[in-house]
């Protein structure tokens, strides 16, 4: 670009000084037809072009040292402006990541409902049908990195929008964690942390499963959502497999003879998380996962656990326990999609205790169907179905039929509904559930939800 | 006793192995450059986000880059990019090459997140390959995700995107538009 200029300066000085010269022998040659000049008259005028040639060629040589001149100051500019690009990306970089405020994370998420089920087993332990709007969930996340190789992450719920006495709602920790790199592939975890177990126990996000309320299966059998204090490790033994194996806190579920206002609980798993609140009197327990996500859209896995004694050291019994759950979770690039689970636990009920299973268990299956919206509708629409069974307390000791504590009754259910997601990160969502269950059930409900999700 | 020993060993060959002793820095840049042009990498260039480039950016990547120019190196019909996007808190480094308006190769340089480490195996990447974009900025196929790994697959995908479109930039500019491209 430069030398074209340059080229195309000299090109129309070349050609002033070539139309001067013509001009001038032009003049020149009109005088000789009037009068034949002398030699003198000659020379005059040889000498007075040669003066003109100096003054243009002078003039030349000046315009080429400019345009030299110029040359540099172009080159230098550009290298001035490479220069403070670079130190202005050099500077950038060095400051992106290491101050305070780029090593704290803040997250969330929340959902509100509206439950509109009426309660198809009126009969017993009365009319507990539901037309209610709730916020169920509003929840922050907080992280830090103290350095690349340690970190802490938090999450802080709360429940049903007001917490205090007499309140339906609470605010509770579940996540408070520090968590330091063994090597790239394996870290060490201490603290608060939700087990994993499940789907939902450890992805509770809403945008990021079917149905306003989180599954029954889960809820009930692993339950979820269950965290609690203890330290473990993490990590990754091959492409696409991963492992957790955590010590921590055991259950602390009712024996039913110790507080007799507890004994419709009896060994209830759900009715044994401490939530880590003041805690006393846990034993230890194990829970160990493994994970496939090796190929896309993929994820199975297994998960164990063993409680020493799931109702604490503080009573007279020892009720070792085994859960175990087993899972799938498959997203085609089709839109389908598949979710199915299956959990169950092993309890060993001693003599003393009126407990009348030895093992409760649940599994569901959730085909569902996720497209791009139709027209000018914004983002996708995913459409699912569920099947569930699973066991759950039916009974209470206040109930007149007479069901005795620590009965476990057989609940099913299906669920058809729909989620939209105008944005990956948002969805509304809706779903119709049909329940059904052994007649001694406290509340088989059926009807439809509504709900609002979001996460960031 | 034996059994003790048994585990130990297990252990350390569970900790020591060199799969998972990998770095996180799975290969550098330049490397990644050279292997893709065979050795004989052209100049790099340099695209600067001007006023109506940064806006389009935004629309693929939902936040400004935060910086003057993208480096690439281009060669025929190839382009090659060395991009960054945060998964959920660090940094993903993937290098991307363009082939004729297709991705030829995406492949996670570096990762330095605490999950969703899957993005970086080929049964991830795979997925990529020969995906163009649609008019819309979206990528004419869908890519499957990664249980676990949403944040890290959306990051990809993201650049997986804002290679392509750069690349789309870069022939459109070579084609009429100058003034955005820098040699060097």
């Amino acid at each position: 670009m430069q030398s074209l200029f340059v080229n195309s300066q000299r090109k129309n000085l070349f050609i002033s000084i070539s139309y001067v010269l013509i001009l001038w022998g032009l003049i020149d040659i009109q005088a000789s037809h009037a009068e034949t000049p002398s030699a003198e008259e000659m020379w005059e005028t040889i000498q007075q072009q040669q003066k003109l040639i100096e003054e243009l060629k002078a003039r030349l040589d000046d315009t080429d040292q400019r345009v030299a001149m110029n040359e540099v100051k172009v080159e230098e500019a550009t290298e001035e402006v490479e220069a403070a690009a670079e130190a202005f990306e050099t500077a950038q970089a060095s400051t992106r990541g290491s101050s305070w405020a780029d090593r704290t994370t803040v997250g969330g998420y929340g959902e509100l409902h509206y439950n509109n089920l009426s309660d198809n087993n009126d009969t017993v332990d009365g009319d507990n049908s539901l037309d209610q709007v709730d916020f169920h969930r509003f929840v922050l996340y907080f992280g830090h990195e103290f350095t690349d190789n340690i970190r802490f992450f938090s999450e802080l719920e709360l429940e049903h929008a007001l917490s205090g006495d007499g309140e339906s709602g609470e605010v509770e920790l579940e996540q408070a964690w520090i968590e330091m790199d063994i090597n790239d592939n394996h870290r060490f975890r201490a603290g608060v942390d939700i087990l994993p177990i499940g789907i939902i126990n450890v992805t509770h996000e809403p945008n990021t499963f079917y149905g306003v309320e989180r599954n029954k299966v889960e809820t009930e059998i692993i339950p979820a959502t269950w965290w609690e204090a203890g330290i473990g490790f993490n990590g990754e033994i091959a492409p696409g497999w991963n492992y957790d194996i955590v010590a921590h806190g055991g259950l602390l579920s009712p024996n039913g003879v110790d507080d007799p206002s507890k004994a419709s609980s009896t060994l209830r798993p759900r009715s044994g998380r401490s939530k880590v609140s003041k805690a006393e009197d846990q034993d230890i327990a194990f829970t160990g996962r493994l994970r496939y996500t090796g190929m896309p859209g993929l994820e199975v896995g297994i998960s164990g656990q063993y409680q020493s004694d799931m109702t604490g050291t503080a009573d007279a019994f020892d009720v070792d326990a085994t859960l175990f759950e087993g899972h799938i979770d498959y997203k085609h690039a089709s839109g389908f999609g598949l979710r199915a689970l299956y959990a169950r636990w092993d309890i060993d009920a001693p003599t003393g205790i009126t407990y009348t299973q030895n093992s409760i268990d649940g599994w569901y299956i959730e085909p569902a169907y996720r497209f791009k919206a139709p027209g000018f509708v914004p983002g996708e629409i995913g459409v699912f179905t569920r099947y569930a069974e699973w066991d759950a307390i039916g009974g209470s000791g206040n109930v007149p039929n007479g069901v005795p504590d620590g009965t476990y009754v057989q609940f099913e259910s299906w669920n058809v509904g729909m989620n939209w997601w105008p944005h990956p990160n948002v969805a509304f969502k809706f779903d119709y559930q049909n329940e059904s269950g052994d007649s001694r059930a406290k509340v088989i409900r059926d009807g439809f939800n509504l709900g609002l999700a979001y996460q960031f | 006793m034996k059994t003790n020993s048994l585990l130990f060993c297990l252990y350390c060959g569970l900790f020591f192995n060199p799969h998972v002793f990998a770095t996180g820095n799975y290969q550098e840049p330049s490397e990644f450059i050279q292997e893709v042009f065979s050795g004989d990498a052209p100049r790099v260039s340099k695209i600067w986000i001007k006023k109506d480039l940064k806006v389009k950016i935004r629309e693929i990547m939902e936040h400004d880059l935060g910086v003057l120019r993208l480096k690439y190196w281009k060669k025929n019909d190839r382009t090659a990019w060395i991009l960054k996007e945060i998964g959920k808190v660090r940094p993903i480094t993937a290098g991307i090459v363009i082939n004729h308006n297709k991705i030829e190769r995406i492949k996670v340089l570096a990762f330095r997140e605490s999950r969703g480490w899957e993005v970086r195996y080929p049964f991830f990447t795979d997925q990529f390959s020969d995906v163009a974009l649609k008019e819309n900025k979206q990528l004419d196929r869908h890519i499957d995700g990664i249980s676990g790994a949403t944040l890290s697959v959306r990051a990809m995908t993201k650049m997986a995107r804002l290679a392509l479109f750069l690349h789309q930039e870069i022939e459109r500019m070579a084609n009429g538009k100058p003034g955005q491209i820098e040699q060097r």
